[in-house]
């Protein structure tokens, strides 16, 4: 049996308790919600903290909050809970169904949307036991000191593997943070970052403790996920998108991310801007999809063949655009 | 690190002492000897070790005995009480179904499939096929295509509707 | 089904004998095993494909508090494996390492926490060696040796077989193909991690717990390797939570936990983590197959010249019948007149392949069936008519001299392709919508053991108590296929009675009586038949004893629903518990055993073995898929399968053998891959996706509705006429699919799995303005087989 390694377990019962836990403990405290992504990695040994600051008996995260300006959503709130509430589904399609998609129904019972935000980066050299990784002379993301998917790669090439993440760049989503220095709010876009390693931008003891959704009364949106098999499985390709059309079905404003791709959800501008002050017609969708798929650019280490992904980027694209306008 | 820890397992409170690094399925096979809960991967990928808390399905190799504390804890050992109709010792009506659509084949995969099921049940009544499908996504079946578990999943959904709880 | 309605047990569907107890949780599996003072054990793996052991030193493993014993290959350097001709296994590694994962090492300790914090102190040095991870490598490669015991280089078996005059027969062909195919390796995945608890009695008795599909053989092994007396050791094989042929050889885990119970005289368990079950492997051959073929304008195949090679993995295991497997049924499936096949499987580091369901059969099948579409398309023919014009008749002997007793594959084709709406459907789908048609036969067992002895391949031994509980002993193991259940059916059948009266007792080397194990689709038959040798001298005691005491004749009576009855009237003359007592009265000690030999036909040459079964299962299944013409990305809507039984002995664990083996086989045509990662040094030789994650196996949502049409040809060799429904369904379900491909969107893929991305690939190369050489637009699969020689065929003339 695979075996958690051994650790302390603290259970602070507000926020500013687990943020001092995790000054006090530094970068060996980990903070632990759902466990899904965080307890894998540990029994495979790819991070071994001390101590795990467990945030389930903070009331504060699982709080929903709607209102006329948008929603509120705490970071504790289970993946099922995000795919199946009746007004996320009908005012964010997209993070619902992006939530649904999310590895299998058991997991999003336990997995949280801060979980998944903040999921690990994914490597087929990283996710791997420790006697494989020693066998494989370990990698840069972790014990070792080379980049496997690219040789001469100076930084880590994992993916971002997150189904919400996308989306919540897509939806323009602010991330509130708490750390010891105080509370910060940063765009979701401002928050990943395309590096394997250093994959978000904050500091270690800063806990996500909410997203706010500013309100998309009037946008559309859609969300495509590539995977070999229907449950189960992380995204190997992923588009987010959100359009607002006016009456005329002139587009006044979209947002479009790919996922899975890099680091970090990439953000499709040029594409974006192919399609803004436009009515889109099946030959500007292709053009924008074309466009927005020339940021993918996947490597070799996850399911599926590098080609392939890269190819069918346009197609999701396509395809994410269709859905988000009800085609 | 030991702690003292109590659990509500099968409406049963044990108290004991265990290292905190320990995962509930770990403790539910090797400290309670409640071993009808499997393991096929402890990675959160196969389903084999779900078990209820508070009536959900959860993975009991990702969860440890201190995130549960205080919950309802159900594995397939309180099934067959679970529900107040007859005596105590009658299986659940989806161990019925299940032993006679022949949805265990080599039945390791029952328990975990079973809870899953259970949980189902107790949220849709009479699932269609779409949400059955939908529900049991999450627990691996290498022996029968999962087409009799289906199967007995809707046999039981029929025949439950028959208990008084359910009129 | 009323043409059975003389049965009262046989051809129903009643509840499988266990099944309650599984969905109770309260089967005990080998890992549920926690005896007293049990330790636990762990075995250290080889970071390197290939590499010399230089020298191990576990004295700080030793040093450990908890640790209580460290073994190493010199501890257990008996050689041993499941074949007599393939000795090539040591329970650890010796001098050497011949793939990642390869154990070295063990220790055994309080918790299996220590026990694997203790692999860490064990110290190992090696001399790496240059890794051979393809079948090219394999063959290229002459100096570096994988095992010395090798035909040649690291060709590990060549065979060359002629059935006919190939040429000749070539020279009567109307159209000829030549075509390659590939077929991935695959792995049996079983849910249960293979584990063992292995115990030394105070009376110097070895009791081993293992979750194995052989006990038998696991049992000679252990007495060889242990090097004690087999009277001493037992073996009892728990219940079997997956096998599919992954669980059917003797592992290095069940022979470390025997030596380390018997050093520290304590239970030791060990179970195998999932990376260590993809290590143990076993499975499906990856085989690369070149077809020649040439059949006549109405189908009739008039010679098949069959040319493959099989990449074994490291070890032997059953690859020399594999081999054989992967040319012996294609006579059996469809008349070949004239038949040359050759094959050479080679040695690689990686882990090694074996039995898995369909044993070295889907491979050949899948090539066979999809050569068959293309034939069908060059003609003009439907495909189901094309199969349906040539049947192999009942009753006959194949070129190769493997005999057909039955065969049902044509009302197969018919039912499915009706059933199906197949023709109508093949040439009027939509773009994206198609359906594809294949076929199969597969052995109800194989007509020889293991090891060559004249001894039963089955025997049951049956119990009759005073109080009527009627006890039936036997060595077969129920991995879920239901073996129990066939057991209690016929005795049941026989005696009378309810089957919940009947108790059955298994895979225990100290209680029952030897049954091979369950491999080879051979329990229904030969249990089966050992079953009903067994219980009808105990039929006939109990009657002959109420006849005394009723005086009636014997031919009038008979026993039903528990009571002793007038054959031609229902009143009730007797209980059946008072007529047991009234045989115990007069013969004693009411017992009886039964066995099976299966018949010994089969040809004489050297290979004759392996593909002779007392009888031969059919298949025909239709697969429909919908396919985006875009992206290639599609999903099979439906199967439709029929199977040509014999005769169900229990319907409903038929069907759920029929789906059972579409779903592996869905799994293998869609997307399950035994890979890893290639290069001769560096990391060539690390397993691609060695966890339930990176395997992709097939969810709820993956897996479409299922028809299964059960045909019955009541065969004379099998019991009350059945055959085997376990493997044969899986194998024309990945050519299904394949064909099924063509028909929506034109791409032939010729190898599997048939992944999204090659279907693309398919899909662009039509649309391509540049032709691919050689081949037709949108084919994919391989291009270039290995120009090697093969030995000069044994010619075999064909039985007169």
């Amino acid at each position: 049996m695979l075996r958690l390694p051994p650790f302390e377990y603290y259970t602070p019962q507000n926020i500013t308790e687990a943020v001092s836990l995790k000054a006090r403990f530094g970068e060996d405290a980990m903070y632990s919600a759902g466990g899904t992504d965080l307890y894998p990695n540990m029994k495979r040994k790819q991070c071994t903290p001390n101590t795990l600051i467990g945030l389930n008996e903070l009331k504060e995260l699982s709080l929903i909050n709607i209102d006329d300006d948008g929603i509120s959503l705490g970071s504790g709130i289970s993946l099922n809970e995000v795919a199946n509430h009746p007004e996320i589904q009908k005012l964010y399609p997209a993070l619902s169904k992006a939530a649904s998609l999310v590895s299998a129904p058991q997991l999003r019972n336990m997995g949280t949307i801060g979980g998944n935000l903040c999921l690990d980066t994914r490597c087929t050299y990283y996710n791997q036991t420790y006697p494989w990784r020693k066998a494989l002379g370990f990698c840069l993301k972790k014990d070792g000191d080379i980049c496997w998917v690219a040789r001469s790669s100076p930084v880590c090439l994992a993916i971002s593997s997150s189904d919400c993440a996308p989306v919540a760049v897509a939806l323009n989503a602010e991330f509130h943070l708490t750390g010891e220095n105080g509370q910060r709010i940063t765009a979701a876009e401002e928050f990943y970052l395309n590096d394997g390693i250093s994959f978000l931008n904050k500091t270690h003891d800063e806990l996500l403790v909410s997203i706010r959704i500013p309100s998309h009364e009037g946008w559309l949106m859609g969300y495509k996920k590539l995977r070999r098999r229907d449950s189960i499985d992380f995204p190997v390709l992923s588009v987010a998108t959100a359009l607002h059309l006016d009456k005329a079905g002139v587009c006044k404003n979209a947002r479009i991310v790919l996922g899975a791709v890099a680091s970090c959800p990439q953000r499709a501008l040029q594409a974006e801007t192919l399609l803004k002050g436009e009515k889109p017609n099946a030959e500007l969708i292709e053009t924008s999809a074309i466009a927005a798929a020339k940021l993918a650019k996947p490597m070799d280490n996850t399911d599926m063949t590098l080609g392939y992904r890269k190819k069918m980027a346009a197609n999701f694209v396509k395809e994410a655009i269709n859905e988000a306008l009800g085609q | 690190m030991k702690q003292l820890l109590t659990l509500k397992i099968n409406d049963e409170k044990h108290e004991f002492w265990v290292s905190i690094h320990k995962t509930l399925l770990e403790v539910l096979r090797e400290d309670l000897h409640l071993t009808g809960t499997k393991h096929g991967c402890e990675l959160g990928e196969c389903g084999a070790c779900t078990v209820l808390i508070n009536g959900e399905p959860i993975l009991s190799c990702l969860i440890l005995p201190i995130e549960v504390q205080g919950k309802e804890i159900m594995t397939i050992e309180g099934l067959a009480h679970s529900e107040k109709h007859g005596t105590d010792c009658k299986p659940h009506p989806l161990q019925t179904a299940f032993a006679q659509q022949g949805a265990s084949q080599c039945g390791y995969c029952s328990p975990g499939m079973l809870m899953t099921a259970k949980a189902l049940l107790d949220k849709y009544s009479n699932p269609d096929r779409e949400r059955i499908r939908e529900a049991i996504s999450g627990n691996i079946c290498r022996c029968t295509g999962y087409a009799k578990i289906i199967e007995a999943v809707e046999q039981a959904a029929k025949s439950n509707t028959k208990l008084p709880q359910h009129t | 089904m009323s043409k059975n309605s003389k049965f009262d047990w046989i051809g129903k569907s009643w509840t499988q004998v266990g099944g309650l107890a599984k969905a109770k949780g309260e089967t005990v599996y080998a890992d549920d095993l926690f005896l007293p003072r049990m330790l636990y054990a762990k075995m250290l793996g080889s970071p390197h494909a290939h590499a010399l052991i230089k020298n191990i030193d576990v004295s700080r493993a030793l040093e450990m508090p908890g640790v209580i014993a460290a073994i190493t290959g010199k501890d257990l350097p008996i050689p041993y494996g499941i074949l007599p001709v393939t000795q090539d296994e040591t329970a650890l590694c010796v001098d050497k390492v011949r793939m990642v994962g390869d154990p070295v090492a063990a220790v055994a300790a309080i918790d299996e926490e220590t026990a694997e914090a203790a692999l860490e102190e064990i110290e190992v040095e090696y001399e790496p060696l240059p890794s051979i991870i393809s079948i090219e490598d394999a063959l290229a490669e002459e100096k570096v040796q994988i095992h010395q015991y090798a035909a040649q280089g690291n060709v590990h078996k060549k065979v060359s077989l002629e059935f006919g005059d190939t040429e000749s027969g070539f020279s009567k062909a109307d159209h000829i193909r030549q075509e390659l195919f590939y077929y991935e390796g695959s792995t049996h995945l079983p849910l249960e991690q293979h584990a063992a608890v292995a115990q030394m009695g105070a009376n110097n008795r070895l009791t081993l717990w293992s979750s194995t599909q052989t006990p038998h053989y696991v049992h000679r092994t252990l007495s060889k390797v242990l090097e004690m007396p087999a009277s001493q050791i037992r073996v009892i094989a728990t219940p079997v939570g997956g096998g599919f042929g992954g669980k059917t050889d003797p592992f290095q885990h069940e022979i470390v936990a025997c030596k380390l119970a018997m050093l520290t005289g304590r239970p030791v368990k060990l179970t195998l983590t999932r990376e260590e079950v993809f290590y143990t492997h076993r499975g499906r051959h990856p085989v690369l197959m070149w077809v020649k073929a040439g059949i006549k304008s109405d189908g009739l195949i008039t010679a098949l010249h069959f040319r493959n090679f099989l990449d074994g993995g490291a070890y032997g295991s059953y690859g020399v019948a594999s081999t054989f497997y992967t040319g012996a049924l294609q006579t059996v499936t469809y008349p070949i007149g004239n038949y040359k096949f050759e094959a050479m499987r080679v040695f690689t580091n990686k882990a090694p392949c074996g039995p898995k369901r369909g044993h070295g059969t889907p491979q050949p099948r899948f090539a066979m069936e999809v050569l068959l579409d293309k034939f069908a398309e060059d003609l003009g023919v439907d495909p189901a008519e094309l199969r349906l014009r040539h049947l192999v008749p009942g009753n006959s002997r194949t070129v190769n001299h493997l005999t057909v007793t039955t065969n049902g594959l044509g009302e197969c084709i018919r039912k499915a392709a009706q059933v199906s709406e197949f023709n109508k459907k093949r040439r009027k789908s939509p773009q994206g919508k198609g359906v594809g048609l294949a076929c199969s036969a597969y052995l109800s067992g194989a007509g020889l053991p293991i090891y060559w002895n004249k001894m039963p391949h089955s025997g049951v031994q049956i119990k009759i108590d005073r109080g009527g509980g009627v006890t039936v002993f036997c060595g077969s193991v129920d991995i879920g296929q239901g073996s129990d259940s066939i057991l209690a059916g016929i005795v049941a059948e026989e005696l009378g009675i309810h089957i919940q009266n009947i108790i059955i007792v298994t895979a225990d080397t100290d209680l029952t009586p030897v049954d091979l194990g369950s491999y080879s689709s051979r329990v229904t038959l030969m249990t089966g038949n050992a079953a009903i040798a067994a219980v009808k001298p105990l039929r006939e005691q109990i009657l002959s004893a109420a006849s005394d005491v009723l005086k009636i004749e014997v031919e009038d009576l008979t026993i039903k629903n528990e009571k002793i009855l007038l054959k031609n009237g229902s009143r009730e003359l007797a209980a059946f518990v008072e007529a047991v007592q009234w045989a115990e009265s007069k013969f004693g000690t009411l017992g009886s055993v039964g066995s099976y030999t299966p018949p010994r036909h089969g040809g004489d040459y050297k290979g004759a073995g392996v593909g002779p079964s007392p009888n031969y299962s059919y298949s025909a299944c239709v697969a429909e898929v919908n396919c985006d013409s875009e992206s290639g990305y599609y999903s099979v809507e439906k199967i439709w399968i029929a199977h040509d039984i014999g005769q169900a002995i229990n319907e409903k664990l038929v069907i759920g053998q029929v789906e059972g083996s579409v779903y592996m086989g869905l799994g293998e045509a869609m997307m399950e891959e035994q890979v890893y990662r290639p290069g001769k040094s560096d990391i060539g030789g690390l397993h691609k996706n060695p966890s339930m994650l990176d395997y992709k196996s097939p969810t709820s949502l993956d897996m479409p509705e299922i028809e299964t049409i059960l045909v019955e040809t009541n065969d004379p060799e099998g019991p009350y006429g059945a055959k085997e429904a376990g493997q044969g369904p899986l194998l024309p379900v990945m050519p299904a699919i394949a064909n099924a491909i063509y028909n929506a969107v034109g791409v032939r893929v010729d190898e599997v799995p048939i992944t999204p991305d090659k279907i693309y690939k398919g899909l662009q190369n039509i649309k391509s303005e540049k032709k691919q050489k050689n081949w037709l637009p949108g084919r994919i699969g391989p291009t270039t087989f290995p120009n090697v020689e093969f030995p000069e065929p044994i010619h075999v003339d064909p039985p007169c």
